[in-house]
């Protein structure tokens, strides 16, 4: 049975986009027929974050309006062949988005795909209200940072309370996922704890993404950091992340660059 | 790392944002899910009494029980000790 999973925050620029295409690619690698669909309206980067940019024709609103249809919007990844992008539109406005249109466009994807994948815009206006609407699962992006979390919190209650799966009296699994985290400045107490994040949003953890250049570095190439460097502390935190949403337990780790004794060396961080 | 902080007079800065987040989330959760009026009718109450007397935003309180055959609109505003003199001084 497919699964619709929305990676939101609230917040914008804590790394939803980031997110979805390093955990899209990481479940495509692992076998899984994966779609990533941008619900950023106006201002869509997935495409540029999966390095489609130029491939872009068609768009979920066009789908939306019956200007095109589906198969003719999704552009098939050059690296991973089930991995697929529906590309939101740069030009439309985000009224043009209909929560019959976009419920129609899920459930078609559900037919054809394990994984449906939505990148929500930040804010908590109609791109986002209807990228969680028909989700089973959610991804909370969240900082270590006061309005970060704020905001994660205001997006759990809404996850609570403005789905379908809510309005069913069921429950969209939720998680969050902390990103950016930095473990030398947790302890020196100058970053809010993972206990803390976690105690206060009473919701549980799905992985630690460490800050790293690695990040940057893929999404100036356009690469997924899982696809483009997979042995990276992100990436390895991306992936373990991963296999937790596909069922597995693994024990929680901040996983730390590697650096080469040239790196060392040189006294340079490993990139 | 509590050594450096004593000599440095470093103090650290995340239990004041998990401290400060625990309370504003408190009261955000709170307001959360209540009737759209009764948000409406706090903040106005609010802004109609601050006009004159400097509230606590966090004292007033606005409730509404409905019966069957009568309503009633509980507004409770806790005043700070000293507000006659604030209100003689504009008077």
């Amino acid at each position: 049975m497919a699964k619709v999973l929305v990676v939101t925050s609230g917040k914008g620029g804590v790394g939803k986009t980031t997110t979805t295409a390093a955990i899209g690619a990481a479940l495509a690698q692992a076998g899984q027929k994966v779609v990533v669909v941008d619900f950023d309206v106006g201002l869509r980067n997935l495409d540029l974050i999966m390095g489609a940019e130029r491939r872009v024709v068609f768009d979920l609103i066009n789908v939306v309006q019956g200007i095109a249809k589906l198969p003719q919007a999704l552009i098939r990844d050059k690296r991973l062949e089930n991995l697929s992008l529906l590309p939101a539109s740069q030009t439309k406005d985000k009224d043009a988005l209909t929560e019959d249109g976009v419920g129609h466009v899920i459930a078609d994807l559900r037919q054809m795909f394990d994984w449906v994948l939505c990148d929500s815009p930040a804010g908590i206006e109609r791109g986002a209200t209807l990228a969680m609407r028909f989700a089973d699962e959610a991804i909370i992006v969240t900082n270590p940072e006061v309005s970060s979390v704020r905001d994660s919190d205001r997006i759990i209650g809404m996850l609570d309370s403005k789905t379908i799966k809510a309005e069913k009296g069921e429950r969209v699994d939720k998680h969050v996922l902390i990103t950016r985290y930095d473990p030398a400045r947790a302890a020196r107490g100058d970053m809010l704890g993972i206990d803390d994040v976690l105690e206060i949003l009473a919701t549980p953890l799905l992985g630690i993404i460490p800050e790293s250049q690695e990040v940057l570095r893929a999404s100036n190439l356009g690469s997924p950091v899982t696809i483009n460097n997979p042995a990276s502390a992100p990436a390895r935190a991306y992936l373990d992340a991963t296999k937790r949403l596909m069922g597995e337990t693994l024990a929680m780790t901040v996983p730390s660059e590697r650096k080469g004794l040239m790196n060392l060396l040189l006294g340079r961080r490993a990139a | 790392m509590s050594l450096l902080r004593f000599f440095g007079g470093h103090r650290a800065s995340a239990p004041i944002a998990r401290e400060r987040l625990q309370i504003l989330l408190a009261h955000e959760r709170s307001t959360r899910g209540q009737p759209e009026l009764l948000i409406m009718l706090r903040e106005e109450i609010l802004a109609v009494v601050s006009r004159h007397v400097t509230l606590d935003p966090d004292k007033v309180i606005v409730k509404m029980e409905r019966g069957d055959t009568v309503s009633t609109l509980e507004v409770d505003i806790e005043l700070p000790s000293g507000f006659e003199r604030q209100l003689a001084a504009i008077a």
